[in-house]
């Protein structure tokens, strides 16, 4: 369970957010809405673990994630809006790095089969920089493919640059996480139809605006 | 922890044998500023064979630190870096993979191209033997020390000629005994005590210069 | 400690409260400094006497050796308060540690400008390549990369972060250079005059240099605080306290 008590985040001289409290379940789903800007990405980052908020603390199973960062870090996977693909290696190579070095090392044909499950097998092979936009979107994804075990996921915009077909799979495969317990949060300007018993929405802009208000 | 060390290793020759071209430029710099020193100062013989331990560690020196831009930057930009921060094992073990990788690709060419060098400096062969030996205990020092500064200047504006800045003077006592090392042999006094003092370098760097250059990153990533 | 120790330290090491304790501060260190300065250069000018081999070239050491002494200790002094602040996340120190390399700098630059007019009459050149120079051009080099790194990096908690972690690769790395620097001195141009074995130290010229050491020392402390109160102002800019201070002067 990940729990947020009074966070509060600046970025040089400004103020994102404050007073930022929340707490998420297994089986829901946390959508993170604000306008460009409101500190979304931060935020993501935050949870992560990567930054430190400038204020208050995040807890994982009642336990400040700071307290051990790397036992925190098995307990979750994060897509940011780089697509952490290199170039030169290709889409097979970049799923199999990708999950070996967060300790789930895939063999090459369950590999292929994540990126099958996206519909980019026939990419397999193709050096990352040659993929399009939206496949190097879908290469990324495929790690979630290949991560059901790790409770948390934490996406930032996994909906930019996908077709239709991928934004169905890719709603399928977060129900199925969030069905079999697991939890999600994920920025997105779509509106997303993802079959979940909780959806909690975090509406930075709120949070912001309360701020200039005080 | 070992096989995390393993796969950054695998990964990172991978893309660099993909990248071949940047392995061999670093290369041939090396090459070219060794080969410039004598239509600089001349081509008398005596006078070259007392300067090429000098010659040639600086030129390494230089190498070294032209391919330290290459260590983290690529993986910053595009999210990988990111990636390993998250990836549940001590940041640390990576980076150890990644100047092992870096030290492979950069120093040990150089390494393996010294003696040639050497030559055209008419240096003796026990001189040349030493240089290699030098070079070989020095130089994964350079990529060590070298690893801290490309971490601290990640993603700052102008990190090319500040990560100069920063890692030549710290790379001063490698310079000295490893240049020391070979002079030492044409003196006659006997290279041992330098190597030995660079093994201490070595030694010391590999215990501090990881947790330095994984602290350094955890910072330039916030 | 004492309750009350406990309390102050942490009181004055917010820079609200740290700011106006370095503006009471300030001037009595400057004056400290100033009056032993005076004594001292009067000592190194007046009492001490000619070298009987140097003559009157020698007394440059009252600054030149005092200088580099300072020049290292602030290295030092900065890799503590770097480490403080990294360790304890403090602001106040990391800013400290901001404000103590320009002073730091400007002494290595004393001791290597002295060091080179004392070498003209004695050497015959400006510039030899002897330990103690070689390894404060060194020292030159680090302050100048800590300040440089701190100047590219636009956000200021990394910039301090970064810096500490610089300054304290540097503290490690002065001894050594330091050794290495003398071994590859001795290696190459034998014992080298040395200008703190300076022929058979006079007890007076003893007293004139550690009276310059502590003025230096204590002009030391002024400056930095001087521009750690600057530091403060530009970094809390946005805070109401820094408005109303500057609001009250003007």
């Amino acid at each position: 369970m990940l729990e947020a008590r009074q966070l509060e985040c600046t970025r040089g001289d400004r103020r994102l957010f404050s007073n930022l409290s929340f707490k998420l379940d297994r089986g829901q789903l946390l959508r993170l809405a604000g306008a460009n800007g409101s500190g979304k990405t931060s935020l993501l980052r935050i949870m992560c673990g990567l930054v430190l908020p400038s204020a208050g603390e995040l807890f994982w199973d009642g336990r400040p994630i700071r307290a051990d960062r790397e036992e925190y870090s098995r307990n979750l996977l994060f897509i940011g809006h780089l697509n952490a693909l290199k170039d030169d290696l290709t889409a097979l190579e970049n799923l199999q790095c990708a999950a070996a070095l967060s300790g789930m090392p895939a063999d090459a044909g369950s590999a292929l089969a994540a990126l099958d499950r996206f519909g980019i097998a026939h990419c397999a092979e193709l050096p990352a920089k040659v993929l399009s936009q939206g496949q190097r979107r879908r290469a990324a994804l495929a790690r979630l493919v290949l991560s059901p075990a790790v409770p948390l996921w934490i996406l930032d915009e996994p909906f930019s640059a996908l077709d239709v077909g991928a934004v169905v799979e890719l709603e399928r495969m977060l129900a199925s996480h969030l069905a079999s317990g697991g939890m999600v949060v994920l920025t997105t300007h779509q509106e997303v139809q993802v079959v979940a018993h909780a959806i909690l929405r975090v509406d930075l802009d709120l949070h912001t605006t309360a701020l200039r208000a005080a | 922890m070992i096989r995390a060390l393993g796969w950054v290793l695998r990964r990172d020759l991978l893309l660099a044998f993909r990248r071949r071209g940047d392995v061999v430029n670093a290369l041939v710099f090396f090459v070219i500023v060794v080969s410039l020193f004598p239509l600089g100062v001349g081509p008398e013989a005596s006078q070259l064979r007392n300067m090429a331990p000098g010659v040639l560690w600086v030129a390494a020196l230089l190498a070294c630190m032209l391919s330290l831009a290459r260590l983290y930057a690529p993986d910053h930009q595009d999210g990988t870096l990111e990636q390993m921060l998250l990836a549940g094992e001590p940041l640390v073990v990576l980076v150890m993979g990644k100047v092992l990788a870096h030290w492979l690709m950069s120093g040990l060419p150089l390494v393996l191209i010294a003696p040639l060098l050497g030559l055209q400096f008419d240096l003796p062969g026990d001189a040349l033997a030493v240089l290699c030996l030098s070079l070989l205990i020095g130089t994964p020092v350079l990529s060590l020390i070298g690893a801290v500064g490309a971490a601290l200047t990640l993603g700052v504006r102008g990190s090319g000629v500040l990560v100069a800045l920063l890692v030549l003077p710290l790379y001063v006592p490698v310079l000295i005994f490893g240049a020391g090392s070979v002079g030492a042999v044409a003196t006659g006094t006997g290279a041992e005590a330098h190597l030995m003092l660079l093994g201490g370098f070595l030694a010391l760097a590999l215990v501090l210069a990881p947790w330095a250059s994984a602290a350094a990153l955890r910072i330039a990533m916030e | 400690m004492s309750k009350k120790g406990r309390f102050s330290w942490y009181y004055f090491s917010s820079p609200q409260s740290f700011y106006p304790l370095a503006g009471t501060l300030q001037p009595w260190f400057a004056a400290l400094a100033a009056v032993l300065c005076a004594v001292g250069l009067y000592i190194s000018f007046f009492v001490a006497p000619t070298d009987a081999q140097q003559g009157e070239s020698y007394r440059i050491i009252f600054i030149h050796v005092p200088a580099a002494w300072m020049s290292m200790f602030l290295y030092l002094v900065m890799g503590f308060w770097s480490g403080v602040g990294l360790v304890l996340n403090t602001r106040l120190s990391s800013m400290v540690a901001t404000a103590l390399a320009p002073t730091g700098a400007l002494f290595t630059f004393i001791a290597l400008w002295t060091g080179a007019l004392w070498g003209k009459p004695t050497w015959g050149t400006w510039w030899v390549w002897d330990a103690r120079l070689t390894s404060e051009l060194i020292l030159l080099f680090l302050y100048i990369g800590f300040m440089a790194l701190q100047a590219a990096i636009d956000d200021q908690r990394r910039a301090d972060k970064a810096g500490a972690v610089l300054a304290l690769v540097g503290v490690i790395n002065i001894p050594i250079i330091y050794f290495s620097v003398k071994w590859w001195s001795t290696l190459h141009q034998g014992a080298s005059v040395s200008m703190t074995s300076a022929p058979t130290m006079a007890k007076t010229m003893l007293l004139g240099m550690l009276i310059m050491a502590l003025g230096f020392w204590m002009y030391s402390i002024a400056a930095t605080l001087a521009r750690v109160r600057c530091v403060i102002l530009e970094r809390e800019r946005h805070t109401d306290w820094v408005a109303a201070e500057i609001g009250g002067q003007t």
